[in-house]
């Protein structure tokens, strides 16, 4: 499927040339397995860590990618830059199934999408030099071919990042947290990309260095035409750098909405639970704001609860149907999705919320109720990657 | 009269061949029983290590401890070790940030909260296990019986941090120091325990020091916010009169550098210039004024005196909306 088919339903926008499709994501699927045993490597069972995600995202917008750890919002998008292999579903990068793609077309595709990592100590080589450092994915792509012109390059790189020229012959630990960044940001920028995937960009640095790196990642894109993934769980964050949001939990898309639409009406009762406990800095809303807490907590993505993945933990749970049928993301209003069959209900005031008893939910094999140290499965995805 | 009376800590950590820092330098505030008070500040500033200070845990070699912590008109910092350690767990709890670090990975949870029991009450080991369990019930955390006996790293995140709350709360201590005990949860996750935490003040009485990076955390909570820059107090308010009209440009700075989601969006956030690195001692000078939008010559050249503006504590030459209140605060 061609990025020009797309004809997505937003009544609001023209098809113009912002609004084609980059990449489309369909029904994704990323399990890993897990295994037991030191001869046989038995597979004993499968965390199902992205599991079945649609998502399309436009030339030139930033989608925001929001979830709790363990949701699987990193490895999404690293099944979307083919840095993990998918199990099933396809990834289309401008036109082009990625899942079919290997060797050099796969390497040369990589020059488009680039990454950006959450902790800027351990995502830059301590021994290389910057230059070094922002040269490498150059040489790699073929792109260094006149020395004069590499050098412009990176010190124009580096000019938009906010660093001085002198920063070429540094090393790392030179930096601070956030010029670091502003170092990850430039690399990431060299090849000259079209999707740059942020995974939690701005976590690992104080928060007023936040503003400085949030502030400048909108001011490369519109300088260079980037499209961004930014993946993140502080709400607020992402909330003011993208243009759309999709709500992760336990492997599936819950909720997608242009940014507006998602904080002023959310309708899945996950991202409203969500929204209600990123906490204000402003007391008088924080005295006065309804908070819907939780119980209990996120399963395993190793043993997923049938039926809907948020039931065990949802304030609105009807008898019937949540836990049974999983539901699918359909549009409630124009380019507002959600996967919760009653979401309507909830949102007009017809279902009302209830208590829910806290499950108790073992942290190493995510089945409930069961006592087994013996049947050690992972808590999170990050747990099965491991360093 | 206050629980806890803080008067101009300082710590100083001292290493061989190199100039000796002041982590932290001259602090002082005091908690009264049921007061929430908070610590905020970006890292380095010295909430942790004044926490540490308070609890008398930091190492005894290389670092100089100075001030009085005066703990119901005890001074804490001149108790001998076995003293300070009757003291820590029943009068003193303290919970960490990472839940899974601050507990031992070999020994069951069950144990690890009876201990504490059984040191400061002398509870037989069957009469602890059962006011564990209690206990765990307490901080929410389901079914206790069965997860007594189970190791830490089959709990998760949050789990643990309840338990460690549970560990901190055995014997009712009179101050709990929470240092960042959200920071390492998901937000849903923060939201439980800090409301968990909210609600054990309130009903036991307990005082709190919270101590926290985060603004929103300390904006729902705190009823007095402490603002750290560079080892000092730089604003001290309550947390209505500090977030409605934060009056130290470091104040102000953050809460303008933070995207909110109660604000309209796509407003361009303004960011603090510069980073911790860009300091200067507090000897020559207001350490915040290489980073200060609202910098004067002054800045530069004294370190400014904490004044009083009313309830509100303030150390700046120039502080946001209007002039420096001239009354200096003597020195307690």
């Amino acid at each position: 499927m061609s990025a020009a088919h797309d004809e997505s339903a937003n009544a609001s926008t023209v098809a113009s040339k912002e609004d084609r499709v980059l990449v489309e994501v369909e029904d994704l699927k990323v399990h890993f397995p897990i295994k037991r045993g030191v001869f046989l490597d038995r597979t004993v069972g499968h965390v199902y860590a992205v599991d079945g995600v649609d998502l399309r995202i436009r030339r030139g917008e930033t989608y925001g990618l929001v979830g709790e750890s363990g949701c699987g919002k990193s490895t999404l998008g690293r099944a979307l830059l083919r840095l993990v292999d998918q199990t099933g579903g396809r990834v289309v990068f401008d036109g082009v199934d990625l899942s079919t793609l290997k060797g050099e077309p796969l390497r040369r595709m990589r020059r488009r999408m680039q990454m950006v990592f959450q902790d800027p100590m351990s995502s830059l080589d301590p021994r290389q030099s910057v230059a070094s450092i922002l040269v490498e994915g150059l040489r790699a792509h073929g792109l260094d071919t006149d020395r004069v012109a590499t050098d412009r390059r990176l010190r124009e790189l580096l000019t938009a990042v906010g660093l001085p020229e002198t920063a070429l012959r540094k090393y790392p630990h030179e930096f601070s947290g956030g010029q670091r960044q502003r170092i990850g940001i430039a690399r990431a920028l060299t090849v000259n990309p079209d999707l740059v995937v942020a995974d939690e960009p701005v976590s690992a640095l104080d928060v007023s260095v936040q503003a400085q790196v949030i502030n400048l990642l909108g001011d490369l894109q519109e300088e260079f035409g980037l499209t961004y993934l930014v993946i993140a769980h502080d709400l607020a964050v992402v909330r003011h750098i993208s243009d759309r949001i999709g709500v992760m939990y336990l492997g599936g898309l819950v909720e997608e909405a242009s940014s507006d639409a998602l904080y002023q009406e959310p309708l899945h009762p996950y991202t409203r639970a969500l929204l209600s406990a990123v906490p204000v800095p402003d007391p008088e809303l924080e005295d006065r704001r309804e908070h819907i807490l939780l119980s209990g907590d996120l399963p395993s993505p190793a043993a997923p609860p049938p039926g809907c993945r948020f039931h065990t933990r949802c304030p609105w749970r009807q008898a019937d149907r949540c836990d049974t049928e999983r539901p699918a993301l359909r549009e409630v209003a124009p380019g507002h999705r959600v996967a919760c069959h009653f979401a309507e209900d909830i949102r007009d005031g017809r279902i009302a919320r209830h208590a829910v008893a806290a499950e108790a939910v073992d942290a190493t094999t995510g089945l409930p109720g069961v006592t087994s140290s013996s049947a050690a499965g992972p808590a999170s995805v990050t747990e099965v990657l491991g360093p | 009269m206050a629980l806890l009376e803080v008067r101009d800590l300082s710590v100083v950590f001292q290493r061989k061949g190199e100039d000796p820092f002041a982590a932290v330098d001259g602090i002082s505030f005091d908690v009264s029983p049921g007061q929430m008070v908070g610590l905020v500040g970006e890292s380095g500033c010295g909430k942790s290590v004044t926490s540490l200070a308070i609890m008398g845990l930091l190492p005894q070699r290389g670092v100089r401890v100075g001030g009085t912590v005066e703990f119901e008109g005890k001074d804490l910092l001149r108790l001998s070790d076995r003293e300070l350690a009757d003291r820590r767990g029943r009068d003193l709890g303290m919970v960490f940030q990472d839940p899974l670090s601050s507990v031992n990975p070999v020994i069951p949870i069950g144990v690890q909260v009876s201990e504490v029991l059984e040191r400061h009450e002398g509870l037989r080991r069957r009469e602890a296990a059962l006011r564990s369990a209690e206990l765990l019930e307490r901080v929410g955390i389901p079914d206790p019986g069965r997860r007594l006996k189970e190791y830490p790293h089959q709990l998760s995140g949050g789990m643990r941090q309840r338990a460690l709350i549970a560990m901190a709360l055995a014997c009712k201590p009179r101050l709990l120091i929470a240092d960042e005990p959200t920071t390492a949860l998901d937000v849903t996750i923060q939201a439980q325990i800090l409301s968990l935490l909210s609600e054990l003040v309130r009903d036991t009485g307990t005082a709190l020091i919270m101590i926290t990076h985060d603004l929103g955390v300390v904006a729902g909570m705190c009823d007095e916010v402490n603002v750290l820059y560079g080892g000092r107090i730089v604003e001290r308010a309550g947390r209505h009169e500090l977030f409605a009209e934060p009056r130290h440009p470091y104040t102000a700075g953050l809460l303008a550098s933070i995207p909110r989601l109660d604000a309209p969006r796509g407003e361009r956030l303004t960011p603090i210039r510069g980073s911790v690195a860009d300091n200067i001692p507090w000897a020559g000078g207001c350490a915040f004024a290489p980073r200060c939008p609202n910098a004067v010559d002054a800045c530069v050249e004294r370190g400014p005196e904490m004044t009083r503006e009313g309830e509100r504590l303030l150390r700046c030459h120039n502080p946001v909306g209007r002039p420096a209140p001239s009354e200096e605060v003597p020195a307690r």
